[in-house]
């Protein structure tokens, strides 16, 4: 009981960052149409803007090591520590909070950059251009954040009060074996607010119901007297900042290193996929979906019977689903599909 | 048509032939006549040419070649681990091998189009990556990657009598050695084949119909033909291309690792067949030459190296411009090639064949001083559909 207890956190967990990732896909799909192979890449940027932060917020200098008396011993201390003592050395510890703030500008900029510099040349060329042109941008943006940061993971923790674990057992009157990370519950608490401010925005906006219009006839929108172009770049800048903040919130659960942008992207597609092509709900729903089917799929019990099943799960039930139901879940008939 | 024109199959190979075997003499020039990456050229080749068999002849962007490639050098090894070091029957198998995977694989990813047969293949290829990793261990061996052993059974050398010395045996062909420039000529002939077998293919009555079904598949259907037998039969062919690439691979360096099949490693092929020219005949060809000839240099050039090339300068201007160079070169070559391929796709989608034939273009405009275009023209132009 409680490892299924367990297992569906665990899935939730994983699904809520699918579903972050797969959104912000789907509503470049969606509202573009574009094919964005350097998806991924934004996922790793958002996460590198969390370690960034990090890394400014710990610059140090060195000083005298006081304790140490037999010799002379130093040590680095945080700039902030040195002018505001405890209240620096919190600001610290609760970087990747802090660094939302960081990072939703800078997502932002870097999505609007990419789609007024790059993508809109490729709106009317093939899906297959599209893909190679953002597969090139994602090697790039790769390689950048390698030359920077070196090929190693960097592991950037949580803040000290919920780096533990949550007895969620013992707090619901279950088992007093079921813990849970604090974090990943905080991550799942965060997608759930991402994604619903998203569609507040999207539903209950005169700006967004524009751009679900756009969506679905953009010629009409135009013809209307409509800015569409200038709306759908904000709305790339969007996806890019849910995207981004999906990455930097990852960051205590997954130390992020230069290809996981790469890794992420097969599985944002999967995702997408199987919610079916520029269906806001279908990507949420199949990211959720695909989060519970790997936490089940890599439990012992089912691994026994069915073995490396964990690893293909996800792909396999994106073919299945193609092959089946090609506009997935909850997509149109019909979308993308030349 | 003139007997002996680039048009006749058997005049282009001998003129390929001539290109290819000689290739030792013309690159030396250019320092890259060596061996390992002579045979580096003609292995990736003949990848590019199965991949271009495919992407560029029917417009399917498959990003899961990799996974052939893998499949392929994976039969190798255990061929050689099984049965004899003779690389030919190995050679043979994972072609086979590899071919017969492309026809499952095939033939579900063939049932859509567009983006979603890419995601297909793209899912089928991290599918294989993942269990050659996990589940697969016993025959793949994980992330150690499989490798010879002195314990290896080798049934048919066994009963032939080949005796080992102590090491690891080597590979070989009817024990011609599979390393230096006999391992090269053994590539090239590959090479060879498989350029003519493209080529046939590409001017054939078949190959019309791969053009025809990428330009637009759909008037294809309703005019009653289906369009299913030929893509899944190319699929096949540029699969097996890739085993026998793969098989190569493992022929030279008897050693296979998942990481091959990653998606990532599936890029690069599009990239070389993008970069020199989808649906050319010798396009792909030149891709592989310059990124893997680029490779090499650019991989070798350390920041030592280029404090020497720009010593002229001012010091503090000198550091500035090598810390800027320096991210393009040595480790960070992928940066360099990500953007060069990125200017491509934006300015040069046909890629340097593109690029060659405006300037050949250019060229004759100049000679002949009028802009109609010659029957000639014409006729470069309809062999790059």
């Amino acid at each position: 009981m409680d490892d299924i207890l367990i297992q569906i956190l665990n899935g939730l967990d994983k699904g809520g960052a699918y579903a972050l990732i797969a959104l912000g896909l789907t509503l470049t799909f969606g509202t573009l149409g574009v094919v964005n192979f350097a998806h991924g890449a934004l996922f790793m940027l958002g996460a590198f803007c969390a370690v960034t932060t990090n890394k400014i917020l710990t610059i140090s200098v060195k000083v005298r090591d006081e304790s140490i008396t037999f010799f002379e011993a130093y040590k680095e201390q945080p700039y902030l520590e040195i002018w505001w003592g405890d209240t620096g050395a919190a600001i610290i510890d609760y970087s990747v909070p802090i660094s939302i703030l960081v990072t939703i500008p800078i997502m932002l900029a870097i999505g609007v950059a990419m789609e007024r510099g790059l993508i809109q040349r490729f709106y009317k060329r093939e899906h297959s251009d599209q893909i190679l042109v953002t597969f090139g941008l994602a090697i790039v943006i790769q390689e950048l954040i390698k030359a920077y940061f070196g090929a190693n993971p960097i592991p950037t923790g949580a803040p000290d009060v919920v780096s533990g674990s949550a007895a969620i057992g013992a707090f619901f009157g279950l088992s007093e074996n079921l813990v849970y990370p604090w974090w990943r519950l905080i991550y799942l608490a965060f997608a759930a607010v991402i994604i619903g401010a998203v569609f507040a925005f999207l539903r209950l906006t005169t700006y967004g119901m524009v751009v679900r219009a756009g969506m679905a006839d953009r010629d009409t929108v135009g013809l209307l007297g409509i800015n569409i172009g200038r709306r759908f770049t904000t709305v790339f800048g969007l996806a890019a900042v849910v995207t981004g903040l999906a990455g930097a919130m990852y960051v205590p659960i997954l130390p992020p290193d230069y290809h996981m942008g790469m890794d992420f992207l097969v599985l944002s597609f999967v995702v997408v996929v199987v919610g079916g092509m520029g269906s806001l709900e279908g990507a949420v729903a199949a990211g959720f979906l695909l989060g519970l089917l790997q936490s089940f799929a890599s439990m012992n019990e089912v691994k026994a019977i069915l073995p490396g099943i964990d690893q293909i799960i996800i792909y396999l039930v994106a073919v299945v689903i193609l092959l089946v139901r090609p506009r997935g879940l909850m997509g149109r008939e019909g979308v993308m599909d030349d | 048509m003139n007997k002996l024109s680039l048009r006749n199959n058997y005049v282009a190979t001998l003129l390929f032939a001539a290109v290819v075997l000689s290739a030792p003499i013309w690159l030396a020039p250019l320092g890259a006549n060596y061996p390992d990456l002579l045979q580096k050229f003609a292995i990736f080749g003949i990848f590019a040419l199965g991949y271009n068999l495919l992407f560029g002849a029917t417009g399917y962007l498959s990003f899961g070649h990799a996974a052939f490639l893998g499949i392929g050098s994976y039969t190798a090894v255990w061929c050689f681990k099984l049965f004899t070091m003779n690389i030919l029957p190995a050679v043979i198998m994972s072609t086979l091998v590899s071919g017969m995977f492309a026809l499952l694989i095939g033939y579900i990813c063939l049932r859509r189009s567009g983006i979603y047969f890419s995601i297909l293949t793209l899912a089928f290829a991290q599918m294989a990556y993942s269990l050659a990793y996990s589940v697969l261990t016993p025959i793949t061996n994980g992330e150690t990657g499989l490798q010879l052993t002195q314990q290896d059974p080798r049934y048919i050398d066994a009963i032939a009598g080949v005796v080992v010395q102590d090491g690891l045996p080597s590979t070989n062909l009817f024990g011609l050695s599979v390393n230096g420039y006999s391992g090269f000529y053994i590539c090239a002939v590959v090479l060879i084949l498989a350029f003519f077998v493209s080529l046939k293919i590409f001017r054939s009555p078949y190959g019309l119909k791969l053009a025809a079904i990428k330009s637009n598949q759909m008037r294809m259907q309703y005019t009653g033909f289906n369009t299913k037998p030929y893509l899944l039969s190319v699929f096949v062919i540029s699969g097996m291309f890739a085993g026998l690439a793969g098989g190569l691979l493992a022929a030279i360096d008897p050693l296979a690792g998942a990481e091959r099949m990653q998606w990532t490693a599936s890029g690069e092929i599009v990239l070389m067949t993008i970069l020199g020219g989808a649906g050319t005949l010798i396009g792909p060809l030149l891709g592989v030459v310059v990124i893997k000839y680029f490779e090499n240099i650019f991989s070798a050039i350390n920041e030592s190296v280029l404090h020497g090339i720009f010593s002229f300068l001012p010091d503090t201007l000198e550091n500035i411009v090598v810390s800027v160079t320096g991210l393009f070169v040595g480790e960070g070559w992928h940066l360099s090639l990500g953007l060069v391929f990125m200017l491509v796709v934006v300015f040069l989608p046909g890629g340097i064949m593109q690029a060659l034939s405006a300037i050949n273009q250019r060229i004759k405009q100049y000679k002949s001083g009028d802009s109609t275009p010659t029957e000639s023209d014409t006729d470069s132009k309809g062999e790059q559909q």
